[in-house]
């Protein structure tokens, strides 16, 4: 059975979660820098970077070809593609791996569009348990601020107008992004996250970051990647 | 009119309401004919006025594409192939076939859910896993199982059909196996046996497909006449039958497939 659930490799799994806006991005590259100079060896996994799934996803946003579940699928496609490809190989070859949005996001979003909660669960029955999930909360205005500020024109998509909540971009992202928050929150309990607060100034919460991070950290994990070398 | 009923948790978005048409389901292994069968029966069916809509695996606008050309390139890992055949499905569940069964008209798929369960299951995944991606799919009306004496008869058959094996079809992926050949006997009897232990759990109606084409096609118009019963509009029937296959066969290309000499089998569907 393919199934890895708690894993056993010797690898460590750090993903980063939160609503767009959130900061955590940029914490997980400070985090990267920061692992990268310490002598670990690092790999980088980013959501939606499959190369078997990309196009098909490309084409699917432009043509709007999506409804809630095969949004659902075709994202957990790509990360299957990612977890076969990218994650359980440096895992066991004894690396960090560092995931920029995980299993977390599809279960947020996708119940947030509408999909059953029990059944997203089960789409991903497949996935690696990390080592810590750090959930950048962020309040909502705050967030949307600093989408606004960065981005000039919302998606299709990522405004959430496939399901007619509004007829403004703006607005529907708005309810989108509080169904996703609310999400999140509820998965705080169910999944163990670590909660940091994405109001505080960034270097704060790298700090909070690192020092959680060092408690799972072995000085093996170094010989190894300089070995590796 | 039917109630919509689903394996698990229906899809979201959609109207779950009574629909007018057939869900067909033709099931089997490579190489035991489905699509030659699914050919025949759409010619037969539109001739006697039922409106069909035909669609089978990798045939959705969303994913189609991309699972051939993850397909060509042998790098699909196990459980994202499992994933890339589900998103299909249910593309083609929302826009072909929910919404053609609700307009009223029979839809034939060449395999369903249960394929793709087998497959995935031969390939490791956990039964549960798979069985719950799949609980979107609607209960189908009827799912016609042609199944297949031996794994040594499909691989005749394949080769007379002049396709050759194919990489997936033989389950090289697996690494059973050496050789083609070897590895698609070995993949299919697993396969096989995996589809003789749905076959119960999913209330399939098993047909001997190792019997002529012809004794296929009539023991499966009997059996769809039955279950659209009671509104024929010329009768299916009446129709000529002989004639409805032969120009079926030509239309839908599969002629190479038919192991069985014209003569021979007029015969037989005389003495039927």
């Amino acid at each position: 059975m393919i199934s890895y659930g708690h894993h056993r490799y010797p690898g460590r799994l750090f993903v980063v979660e939160g609503t767009d806006g959130s900061g955590k991005s940029t914490q997980l590259s400070l985090l990267y820098q920061w692992l990268k100079s310490e002598g670990y060896s690092v790999f980088f996994s980013e959501w939606n970077s499959s190369p078997l799934v990309k196009d098909t996803t490309k084409r699917a946003k432009r043509r709007r070809l999506f409804t809630p579940t095969t949004f659902s699928l075709l994202h957990a496609t790509d990360f299957a593609d990612r977890t076969e490809r990218d994650i359980v190989p440096p895992l066991k070859a004894g690396a960090i791996v560092l995931a920029d949005r995980y299993i977390y996001t599809a279960f947020a979003r996708d119940v947030a569009r509408g999909c059953d909660r029990t059944w997203v669960r089960e789409t991903y029955k497949f996935a690696v348990k990390p080592t810590a999930a750090f959930y950048f909360r962020a309040p909502l205005d705050v967030a949307i601020d600093r989408i606004a500020s960065a981005r000039p024109q919302l998606k299709f998509y990522e405004a959430g107008m496939d399901m007619d909540w509004a007829d403004d971009e703006d607005e529907s992202f708005k309810i989108f992004q509080g169904k996703i928050l609310n999400e999140y929150d509820h998965m705080v309990n169910e999944f163990g996250l670590t909660v940091i607060d994405g109001t505080q100034p960034i270097r704060t919460q790298q700090r909070q970051m690192r020092e959680i991070v060092s408690r799972y950290l072995k000085e093996k994990l170094k010989e190894k990647a300089v070995l590796a070398k | 009119m039917k109630e919509m009923k689903f394996y698990g948790t229906a899809l979201p978005g959609i109207e779950v309401e009574p629909y007018s048409g057939k869900l067909i389901v033709i099931e089997g292994t490579d190489g035991v004919g489905r699509s030659t069968h699914v050919g025949l029966l759409r010619t037969w069916l539109e001739s006697a006025g039922y409106a069909v809509l035909d669609t089978g695996m990798t045939r959705s606008i969303l994913a189609g594409r991309g699972i051939k050309n993850a397909r060509a390139g042998h790098t699909l890992g196990r459980l994202t192939m499992q994933l890339y055949y589900a998103t299909d499905f249910a593309d083609r569940l929302e826009n072909q076939m929910l919404p053609a069964l609700r307009a009223g008209f029979i839809v034939l798929t060449d395999r369903y859910i249960y394929s793709a369960i087998a497959r995935a299951v031969v390939r490791g995944a956990d039964p549960e896993w798979i069985r719950a991606i799949y609980g979107i799919a609607l209960v189908p009306d009827a799912v016609f199982y042609l199944r297949i004496r031996s794994a040594e008869e499909l691989a005749g058959r394949v080769l007379a059909s002049g396709r050759g094996f194919d990489y997936w079809e033989s389950g090289m992926d697996l690494g059973l196996e050496n050789d083609y050949y070897d590895s698609f006997i070995a993949y299919q009897k697993l396969l096989l046996k995996k589809f003789d232990r749905m076959s119960g759990e999913y209330g399939f109606e098993v047909i001997d497909a190792s019997r002529p084409v012809r004794r296929v096609a009539s023991r499966l118009r009997r059996s769809i006449s039955r279950l659209i019963g009671d509104e024929p509009i010329a009768g299916p029937s009446h129709t000529p039958e002989v004639k409805t296959e032969a120009a079926a066969r030509a239309a839908s290309g599969a002629a190479n497939v038919a192991m069985e000499s014209r003569t021979d089998g007029l015969k037989k569907v005389k003495a039927a």
